[in-house]
């Protein structure tokens, strides 16, 4: 095993250039989970990006929120004027593990880790973030509804690092999020819902119910006809199309689907007067 | 690569060691320095139990490697002076004790940091600290009783 620590990002964009194998490293809060007993992850070569500071901080341009991409979630739960522009990012942010994931986990690590019930995406994908992907080649962006072409496959090549998340600044008059976990804190989402609505119109994102977060497109669209929905099983023909839930350890299709169904519609029943 | 040199300080003496590149931050002071008040509990950043503070900030030193502290503030329990640990005397909330090294790392955070408790309460600042022996009250009442103690001091 061996670990690269460059100390600018033209350095480590240098070493992986030449070694695609090499697995970026920032705060750890998955990479390392169980680390001494998972001998074949010692056999890789980490590029920490501890000192790269560069990728530190989250800036607030006239257009876009752009963080790092070794931003937190702790330094958006700390932003104030996050929590007024982008709630849905501080309400994930507050149930991702606890505080000591907080502080460590960051919101790129959480989108290329690529996780099915990843808690940071929903928001940032109902957001319209895009994923901002640099090489020593140059910059490209990859708006994250399309980063994911299935389990952990995704639009990232491994010369490439997320430099930042870009976050346009619009205004929502819907926006909402929930998670649906054993506990509030610490554990792993059985259900997880992002909504905002925008004057580019509905986004609906979910988590857990699929190989990737994904945006329910069919729902979506039900929401923009104002198909009216009169009870709390009303949203599963769009469902039927968006998710593919599976049974698990943490929880059943079943159960995901019509927990999903009731979040959308106790979520939306006072904001739409289609949803009665 | 067999070891990396990393420079960093421990509880504010400065440390330049030699480690292997696997080496996780929660073995360094318990084996390398004879610090062991970290403890070790699920080895997959549930616990708590395993809490120090980097650069100021409260993480699970399960999960961090060595090698990534280069430069930075490491602080274990043994950093802070036993009268830190009164109101959990007081107010029972050590029990085994497993947990009470991290609880402690948690609650001086907040007691250090009183303007957290405008935006958290306590029991979610501490959501990351599992108590086996369920004392969450004596935990949570202790660290209540710390802030009031401060408020008045």
């Amino acid at each position: 095993m061996s670990v690269l620590s460059p100390g600018t990002l033209g350095e480590a964009l240098g070493i992986l250039a030449k070694d695609h194998a090499a697995t970026p490293l920032s705060g750890g809060t998955d990479l390392l989970v169980h680390w001494p007993v998972r001998l074949e992850a010692h056999e890789r070569t980490y590029l920490d990006l501890s000192g790269v500071n560069e990728l530190k901080a989250h800036t607030w341009t006239k257009r876009d929120l752009v963080l790092g991409g070794r931003t937190t979630y702790w330094d958006i739960v700390g932003d104030s004027q996050a929590a007024r522009e982008f709630p849905l990012l501080v309400a994930a942010a507050r149930v991702v593990g606890a505080i000591q994931i907080q502080t460590r986990g960051t919101w790129a690590g959480n989108i290329v880790n690529a996780s099915p019930a990843a808690d940071g995406v929903p928001a940032l994908m109902a957001y319209g973030a895009v994923v901002v992907l640099e090489s020593t080649a140059g910059r490209e962006e990859v708006p994250l509804d399309r980063f994911y072409q299935g389990y952990k496959k995704m639009s990232r090549r491994p010369d490439q690092l997320i430099v930042a998340i870009r976050i346009p600044r619009r205004s929502y008059d819907v926006q909402v999020f929930q998670k649906v976990g054993s506990r509030r804190a610490q554990a792993i989402t059985k259900v997880g819902l992002a909504i905002t609505r925008s004057d580019l119109g509905w986004r609906v994102v979910a988590n857990s119910v699929a190989p990737t977060v994904c945006r329910c497109h069919a729902v979506e669209h039900m929401l923009e006809s104002k198909v009216p929905v009169s009870s709390p099983d009303g949203f599963f023909q769009g469902l039927e199309r968006d998710i593919s839930p599976i049974d698990d350890i943490r929880s059943t299709a079943e159960y995901r689907k019509i927990v999903l169904s009731r979040l959308i519609y106790f979520e939306l029943r006072g904001a739409c007067d289609w949803i009665t | 690569m067999d070891s990396v040199s990393v420079s960093f300080t421990l509880n504010g003496e400065p440390q330049g060691l030699t480690v292997p590149p696997a080496e996780r931050l929660l073995g360094t002071p318990r084996y390398r320095v004879g610090l062991t008040g970290t403890k070790e509990g699920c080895g997959e950043g549930e616990c708590g139990a395993c809490t120090v503070h980097l650069d100021g900030l409260p993480v699970n030193s399960c999960l961090v490697l060595t090698a990534q502290v280069r430069g930075q503030s490491v602080e274990t329990v043994e950093s802070r002076k036993p009268d830190t640990l009164e109101p959990f005397l007081a107010g029972g909330a050590t029990q085994c004790g497993a947990c009470t090294p991290g609880v402690v790392m948690a609650a001086s955070w907040i007691l250090e940091h009183p303007e957290l408790l405008r935006t958290h309460n306590t029991r979610e600042l501490m959501a990351g600290n599992l108590c086996r022996c369920t004392g969450y009250d004596g935990i949570v009442d202790s660290v209540t009783a710390a802030l009031t103690r401060n408020r008045r001091a």
